[in-house]
């Protein structure tokens, strides 16, 4: 029989770090600009994932708080900019994240 | 002898990390959105194991029900769904200078938490197990956190509105920059450049359809709904 191998935090703080660095990578790789928010979602993900563990190895509830704010957070932001891509790609049909250097001043 | 939270690490990770490479290299976007759903369910399983059971019906209700939807539906709507070449790189260079900032931020996380040692410190107290999860997680909003549940409850009033006046089309006759006859010969010489400098050449600006206004309204509605209860 092998020793039994215990699931200790530092594995789901890694797990978050590598997600964290995979979404950080596709947000700066990729230029379909709905693909980016889902990359953004997956760092936010990786965030909470980081904040419950956290709670639990400190055994403090507010970090589970902060979870529910990170929550409303990712909502409006999806919110707002799928808005603003509407707008743009209303005007730019099949516009990527380089078409919006056309606003710099 | 399996241990439960082992297996269910192992698998639920996996699903996360699958997940998340999904994402970053679909070349269509639903695909990746698909993935994004995997990645969700991943970390909603993992909530579970470590005793978030409320977060964890949450981040299944807003994330996989609204804001995937929400990004699928825009998705659809759009016509933005067509397959990107990954092979091409755009900009020389970018994506080796990507990979060295993913790793670096990789480097960071990993180097604080070895020199830690992996150790807990600075445990608060003892949390009682005998509450449910959602009572302390309810106590803890109202009382030590208020105000910015209060500020954040704004903030969604907030994105509401702004959504519906950037999502909707203009009515009336359209509002036209004085200026803008004069600037019509520096717009297009702009648009040229840009043009050049991304190798990218800009389409007529068609119309789209103009019901997506309404969609993020609901979605966002129904998000607010879910972090109010």
């Amino acid at each position: 029989m092998i020793a039994a191998i215990e699931v200790t935090p530092a594995w789901y703080l890694v797990l978050g770090a590598l997600i964290f660095a995979i979404g950080a990578f596709g947000l700066l790789v990729r230029r379909n600009p709905l693909v980016m928010f889902m990359c953004v979602e997956l760092m936010l993900n990786a965030v909470t994932l980081t904040f419950v563990t956290f709670s639990r190895m400190l055994q403090d509830t507010g970090g589970q708080s902060i979870v529910v704010f990170v929550l409303v957070i990712a909502a409006a932001e999806v919110v707002v900019g799928l808005a603003i891509l509407i707008a743009l790609l209303r005007k730019r049909p099949h516009a990527t994240a380089d078409d919006v250097a056309i606003l710099e001043g | 002898m399996i241990q439960v939270e082992l297996v269910v690490f192992v698998i639920a990770g996996a699903a996360c990390l699958a997940g998340a490479l999904g994402v970053v290299f679909s070349e269509n976007p639903v695909h990746a959105a698909l993935s994004l759903v995997g990645t969700l369910f991943g970390i909603a399983v993992l909530f579970v194991a470590q005793e978030a059971n409320f977060l964890a019906a949450v981040q299944v209700i807003v994330y996989a029900g609204a804001i995937v939807v929400l990004i699928l539906f825009v998705l659809m709507l759009l016509g933005v769904d067509e397959v990107e070449d990954l092979r091409i790189e755009p900009l020389v260079g970018q994506r080796v200078a990507a990979a060295i900032v993913a790793l670096g931020v990789l480097a960071l996380t990993f180097g604080a938490l070895a020199s830690t040692g992996f150790e807990v410190t600075g445990v608060v107290g003892e949390i009682d197990t005998s509450v449910p999860d959602i009572n302390r997680l309810g106590e803890s909003l109202f009382t030590d956190y208020l105000y910015a549940f209060e500020l954040v409850s704004l903030l969604l009033l907030i994105a509401v509105v702004g959504a519906i006046v950037m999502g909707r089309r203009p009515r009336g006759p359209e509002i036209v920059d004085p200026g803008q006859p004069e600037r019509e010969a520096e717009i297009a010489e702009r648009e040229v450049a840009a043009a050049a400098r991304v190798g990218y050449v800009f389409g007529d600006g068609a119309e789209g359809d103009g019901d997506e206004a309404a969609d993020d309204e609901d979605a966002d509605e129904s998000a607010g709904e879910e972090v109010a209860k």
